[in-house]
């Protein structure tokens, strides 16, 4: 039958001519995006230390059970003090390490003295749960070298970040994959 | 002391205790640590397009079953347990819609790769990618376990759905308002073996209905199957059921758990081909109706709709409490009154939200109704069909029917004495 066949000819010749079109609009549209994204870096998500108000939800919003957000510390902006209102509990009962007396759920950060009247902070991550108690004390009373930042060795690096989605302050944001820190530097400001 | 601790703090402002000058006291180091190696990127985009190549040769070529059953477990202990299931096709149309829609967005090279590869294969050679590379399909694949037939107009009906969906994705992906198909993922809580409550438990219910009903996911809800569905039904080769020419045994009619085998044909009545006729031409008057409904529709639901992106619900709750029409503030009202910006701009910039969501809201709701009139038009044409073949647009490429073929049946057969002979 020759009609037959002739329709499965022009079938087949319509058919094609949508999958090339298809095609070729598929790639015009990747060369778009290619374009559009340039030689630019992938992005990681990261917190702005300025624009964090330390709400603690970093803590309960990552999809991670013990998020990957967590406590960093500034050494040169911190103020070494003895009364340290990121890591006492306001009105303490006396200025040692007794767990009464942290305001820090999980003791992760370690207390040292350096010299009269100084000592030192810092955070023990694995220990951290990414609360931002301690930050905010640091940035009520303090120079603010407490500040919170994702952690890339632990981030799965979501599509779009669960913390992000539920930050009040917009603090959450893409940096560049090959710069994925925004640290907090003597200076900056507390 | 610490009253003068905090006036102190207070004079200085910037910093309130001067950080001291130790003699011999080293500061510790801030650690960076980096995440994962970017060259890992380059490495996902090959077993991708590996996996293409290899489950539309499994399904085409060597049509065999275990061989994308088999791909289809690699791919999700990979992409789904290995990746946690985020870099995703399904997503990918999120990151692409933003990047068409906001300049500023760097969408990276493998969500590019994720989005376009699948399409070409599919274009191509049909849904092969559902069949055994998408890390969600491979979890239906493997838990369905006694398919139960779902009646054609429950089928056809939340069809529509994923259209619905895919269109609502990509109005919050384009507006900034979130990547909702991400947030609403079933299964990615079982990847990660984490996840809030909700979505958890959405995901043990949707693996429960999937013991029974074939890809629920997949059929119902999968915004990027429905992309699919438009792709494969171009396809030029598409997966048969018989490996050479169908016999008409009836053997496969039962075979397709995703109810995408259509039967053949029977000749119609004169009388019967004038209804179909006139109810097609029905259909064709109904669907531009449809498409303006669905218009005004969706620019007068804009308005509640851009309540989603955060950046209107705070102007929204910033006007009532600069009113005073509510009692205190909220984390976000405070945060943005820390910044010190004028409230005015945030109101101008959710109007300008405001008027974008009305316009996509229109297409949105435009979209909605011209897929409804078309799904109308679609159920009234009549393709004559000669035997029993998939549907390409519902088919997923599984292989499930293969073996229900007599003539498959023959043809492994014959090849038996051969692959004696050959030791395998």
């Amino acid at each position: 039958m020759a009609s037959s066949s002739d329709k499965l000819d022009r079938r087949q010749f319509v058919g094609n001519g949508v999958r090339i079109a298809g095609a070729i609009g598929l790639g015009g549209f990747v060369g778009f995006l290619a374009g559009r994204r340039g030689s630019a870096d992938d992005t990681v998500w990261q917190i702005d230390p300025n624009k964090c108000i330390a709400c603690g939800n970093c803590a309960t919003y990552c999809v991670l059970d013990e998020s990957a957000a967590k406590c960093v510390h500034s050494y040169p902006m911190c103020g070494y003090c003895e009364l340290c209102t990121g890591y006492f509990e306001p009105d303490p009962n006396d200025l040692n390490s007794g767990a009464e007396n942290q305001l820090c759920p999980t003791g992760a950060i370690v207390r040292k003295f350096v010299e009269e009247p100084y000592h030192e902070y810092s955070i023990d991550e694995a220990l951290c749960i990414g609360c931002a108690k301690c930050v905010k004390g640091c940035n009520a009373f303090g120079n603010g070298s407490l500040y919170m930042q994702v952690r890339h060795d632990r981030c799965l690096n979501c599509n779009e970040c669960a913390i992000a989605v539920a930050c009040p302050s917009q603090a959450f944001v893409r940096v560049p994959a090959s710069n994925p820190y925004l640290l907090k530097h003597k200076g900056t400001g507390a | 002391m610490m009253v003068v601790a905090v006036s102190a703090a207070a004079a200085l402002a910037v910093e309130r205790f001067p950080p001291p000058d130790f003699t011999d006291h080293q500061l510790p180091q801030t650690t960076t640590p980096h995440g994962r190696w970017l060259g890992w990127e380059y490495f996902d985009m090959a077993a991708l397009a590996a996996g293409l190549v290899l489950a539309s040769y499994f399904a085409l070529g060597r049509r065999s079953r275990k061989g994308l059953v088999g791909l289809a477990t690699v791919a999700m202990v990979w992409l789904g347990f290995w990746r946690q299931g985020c870099v995703c096709a399904i997503g990918a149309i999120q990151n692409v819609s933003l990047a068409v829609f906001d300049p500023s967005y760097t969408v990276p090279l493998t969500v590019i790769a994720f989005f376009a590869l699948p399409l070409l294969v599919t274009l191509f050679f049909g849904r092969t990618f559902c069949a055994a590379v998408c890390p969600l399909g491979a979890v239906q694949e493997l838990t369905l376990v006694r398919p139960v037939r779902v009646p054609g107009w429950v089928d056809q009906s939340l069809g529509l759905v994923p259209f619905i969906y895919l269109g609502a994705a990509v109005l919050f992906a384009a507006t900034g308002a979130g990547f909702i198909i991400c947030q609403y993922d079933p299964y990615v809580g079982f990847f990660r073996l984490s996840g809030n409550a909700a979505m958890i438990t959405f995901g043990i219910c949707l693996l429960v209905i999937g013991l029974f009903i074939g890809r629920p996911y997949c059929r119902y809800l999968c915004p990027l199957g429905a992309i699919f569905g438009l792709f494969s039904r171009v396809s030029g080769r598409h997966v048969r059921i018989p490996p050479d020419e169908c016999i008409q045994c009836r053997l496969c009619e039962d075979a397709c758990p995703y109810g995408a085998i259509r039967p053949p044909t029977v000749p119609q009545t004169p009388a019967e081909r004038a209804r179909g006729r006139r109810r097609l031409g029905w259909m064709l008057a109904l669907a531009p109706v449809l498409v303006v409904v669905g218009t005004g529709l969706g620019y007068t639901l804009a308005t509640p709709l851009s309540l989603v992106h955060r950046e209107v619900r705070l102007a929204e709750r910033m006007k009532l409490e600069e009113a005073g029409k509510v009692e205190g503030t909220i984390d976000a009202s405070d945060a943005f009154r820390n910044t010190g910006r004028p409230a005015r701009e945030l109101y101008t910039e959710a109007i300008a939200l405001r008027e974008r969501f009305a316009f996509l809201g229109g297409l949105l709701g435009g979209w909605v109704g011209l897929v409804i009139g078309m799904k109308l038009v679609h159920l009234s044409i009549r393709r004559k069909r000669d035997e029993y073949s998939p549907d390409p647009a519902w088919c997923v490429s599984c292989g499930r029917c293969f073996e229900y073929c007599p003539s498959e049946q023959q043809t492994l057969i014959q090849e038996l004495p051969t692959l004696e002979k050959s030791g395998v």
